[in-house]
């Protein structure tokens, strides 16, 4: 499945399609936080059926093994960023679920302190960067975050998150060969979920192999099985070390999938149920790691501590989202300019 | 006449002068299903996907690849379905489109209208929020029209379809529901013409867009109070309705220009200047805090122009 691209001899070169081989305490930490992820949106989708969050709300149910496989490949000092669908990046990280939960009901306990919502939140202490509403924003944005680090001479890798849509926006192809021009230390990941709103990849794009749109200015690539966290950490310990060995940046394709709808007010008119069900029932990261996990002799009594963990985690967030004080109408002259 | 929204009716003006010229088309992201909002609902069924264009997500080569088109005779209607992410092809329209006409000595045109829709709604925070309209006023070559009613969103699409220069068209989202009587057939309502929404004496209050609702609510109060506030509808911004303005506002003795975009910098101070270098008479502007808009609705509300503020202002003005 994975297939690289060694973009410098200008020619596909297979890999060895072989998964990390995460070893027992990672498969059961990566199962931990897909299912925080997933617990988290459901929770979010709840609330906000309930009025308690409002405004644009994208859930990444389905995508949970992409940012949690790529997490695991990373070290303390790396940079996050991506785009409006950014609840399990920001989890992933380890940022509080409390406080992100927060935000999207719009409460002063919030990572935006309120100001952002769901789109918008950032954490300086965990490296993420946002958090970015307009499509394709980020990538020029994780572009200049390795530009920083290859300035400063450290080995931190920026992993810059986009789309399938996204991918067609010009400033990411104007990144793609700055950072190839400047070696930047820089892992584009491009979560292909097969849809950008309503419209399919084949609808919108000319290039039926997105691993390869960096291919003329010779970025290196693996196509990924984004279903399978094992998988993902495989390319993701490839491509971290190719930048961190200085050789400029590395794209990955994940081939993911959303379940849910592209927000909460998405009629889904555009696949069918089927599409939806097959995945789901045949390809469901956290199923799959949850049966990995049974070979390495992990007992129910194990999954059960995890998922009544992850529970109250999800429980205590949504408390707390709802108990926040709602911020003061004062906010709203706070961090514009020094000057006001 | 008939009762239709804000939103059908430009579907109905978009389907009408498709029908009425051939070289009329669309282009934009998700237009296939209907739009975003609903605004192409059945088009693509009526005329097919070679004139209700589904585009990627690529707004600059979106509107560039218009402009083009443009100059060439045919008549695209852009949707960039928020003037937030028209931001992405500014050049294409503010280097381009708007200068090609003058710059080539008058060999081309440019007949695109560029569908921009404006405003809060319910909590979309600070990239999906704006009132961007006076960037677009500041241009020369531009023409820039904001409709407030369901009958001006027909007549005026219309208008800027068949206008020969580039036309930045602004609905406001929070009004796609809003319902009215629309006439039906071949309404066209031209550029430049202001649309008195009430007679008054004491003052006059010029708004457009969204704001004009608020604004008219507010002169309901006052009227309670007994001062007659004349409200005008912009309707554009450029070309602008002068001698309305200056008209009423020389019967009035009193100014005020109310908008929801930020108030520094905004249209409101270029109307309040022209009024008042011609008149000297007392003006005033109401207009949003310079700051983004929040998410969280006690700060999203904080920026909000509300009636409230604008009755306070007019009372204010008069001296009571
Ligand atoms: C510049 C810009 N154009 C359009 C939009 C509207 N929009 C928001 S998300 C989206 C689809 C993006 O799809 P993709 O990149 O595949 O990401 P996904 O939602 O699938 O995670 C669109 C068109 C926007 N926010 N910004
Ligand atoms: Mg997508």
């Amino acid at each position: 499945m994975a297939q690289a691209a060694d973009g410098r001899k200008g020619r596909k070169a297979r890999l060895v399609n072989e998964p990390a081989g995460l070893d027992r305490d990672t498969l059961l930490r990566a199962y931990r936080d897909m299912l925080l992820i997933r617990r988290f949106e459901e929770k979010a989708g709840q609330l906000y059926g309930m009025g308690l969050i409002g405004g644009f709300c994208h859930l990444y149910i389905g995508q949970e093994a992409v940012v949690v496989g790529l997490q695991l490949a990373l070290k303390q000092g790396d940079e996050v960023i991506t785009s409006y669908r950014d609840h399990g990046h920001m989890l992933a990280t380890g940022m509080e679920a409390r406080g992100v939960m927060a935000e999207l009901t719009g409460r002063s306990g919030g990572y935006s302190r309120g100001k952002g919502g769901s789109m918008h939140m950032f954490s300086r202490e965990k490296n993420f960067f946002g958090g970015h509403g307009i499509v394709g924003a980020q990538v020029s944005l994780g572009t200049g975050l390795a530009f920083s680090n290859a300035y400063r001479g450290n080995d931190n890798v920026s992993v810059t998150y986009f789309g399938d849509g996204a991918s067609n926006q010009g400033q990411v192809f104007e990144s793609f060969n700055l950072a190839a021009l400047l070696k930047l230390p820089v892992i584009f990941v491009i979560e292909n979920n097969k849809y950008g709103m309503g419209t399919s990849v084949e609808r919108a794009t000319a290039s039926h192999d997105l691993s390869q749109n960096g291919a003329p200015w010779g970025i290196a690539s693996l196509q990924v099985d984004g279903m399978d966290v094992d998988a993902v950490k495989h390319a993701a310990d490839i491509a971290t070390a190719h930048c961190r060995a200085g050789k400029g940046p590395f794209l990955l394709e994940m081939k993911t999938y959303r379940y849910r709808g592209h927000s909460m007010s998405d009629p889904g008119r555009y696949r069918s149920r089927e599409e939806i069900q097959k995945m789901r029932s045949e390809r469901d990261c956290i199923e799959a790691a949850r049966h990995k996990l049974a070979a390495f002799d992990v007992d129910e009594a194990e999954i059960k501590r995890i998922d009544d963990e992850v529970k109250a985690i999800v429980q205590d967030a949504a408390d707390f989202a709802q108990t926040s004080p709602e911020p003061d109408p004062s906010e709203l002259w706070t961090d514009i300019l020094k000057e006001g | 006449m008939s009762i239709i929204s804000y939103m059908e009716a430009a579907r109905q003006a978009l389907a009408e002068e498709m029908r009425r010229d051939k070289l009329v088309w669309a282009v934009g992201e998700d237009l296939g299903r209907g739009g975003v909002f609903g605004q192409y609902r059945g088009l693509v069924e009526e005329f097919g996907p070679e004139r209700i264009s589904d585009a990627p997500i690529s707004e600059a080569a979106i509107l560039g690849a218009s402009v083009g088109a443009a100059m060439m005779g045919t008549r695209p209607v852009v949707e960039m379905r928020f003037s937030d992410f028209a931001l992405c092809a500014v050049d294409e329209l503010v280097n381009q489109a708007a200068k090609a006409r003058f710059m080539f000595g008058g060999q081309t045109r440019v007949p695109l209208v560029v569908r921009e829709p404006i405003g809060m709604w319910r909590s979309s925070a600070a990239q999906h929020s704006q009132s961007l309209e006076s960037w677009y006023a500041h241009i020369p070559g531009l023409v820039v029209a904001c409709p407030s009613t369901p009958a001006d969103n027909k007549g005026m699409l219309k208008a800027a379809i068949r206008c020969d220069d580039p036309v930045v068209y602004m609905e406001h989202k929070n009004l796609w529901p809003l319902e009215g009587e629309v006439p039906e057939g071949d309404h066209v309502v031209p550029f430049g013409v202001a649309r008195t929404v009430r007679p008054g004496k004491d003052i006059t209050i010029v708004s457009w867009s969204a704001q004009v609702h608020v604004c008219a609510r507010a002169a309901d109060v006052l009227a309670g109070q007994g001062i007659e506030a004349e409200l005008i509808d912009l309707r554009t911004l450029w070309p602008w309705d002068q001698q309305a303005v200056l008209e009423s506002a020389a019967r009035t003795g009193r100014l005020l220009v109310a908008h929801e975009a930020v108030q520094v910098g905004g249209f409101g101070a270029e109307i309040a200047a022209f009024v008042a270098e011609r008149l000297g008479i007392k003006v005033r502007r109401l207009g949003a805090p310079r700051a983004p808009i929040g998410y969280a609705p006690p700060v999203e509300d904080a920026v909000r122009i509300s009636e409230t503020m604008t009755v306070a202002a007019v009372r204010d003005m008069l001296g009571k």
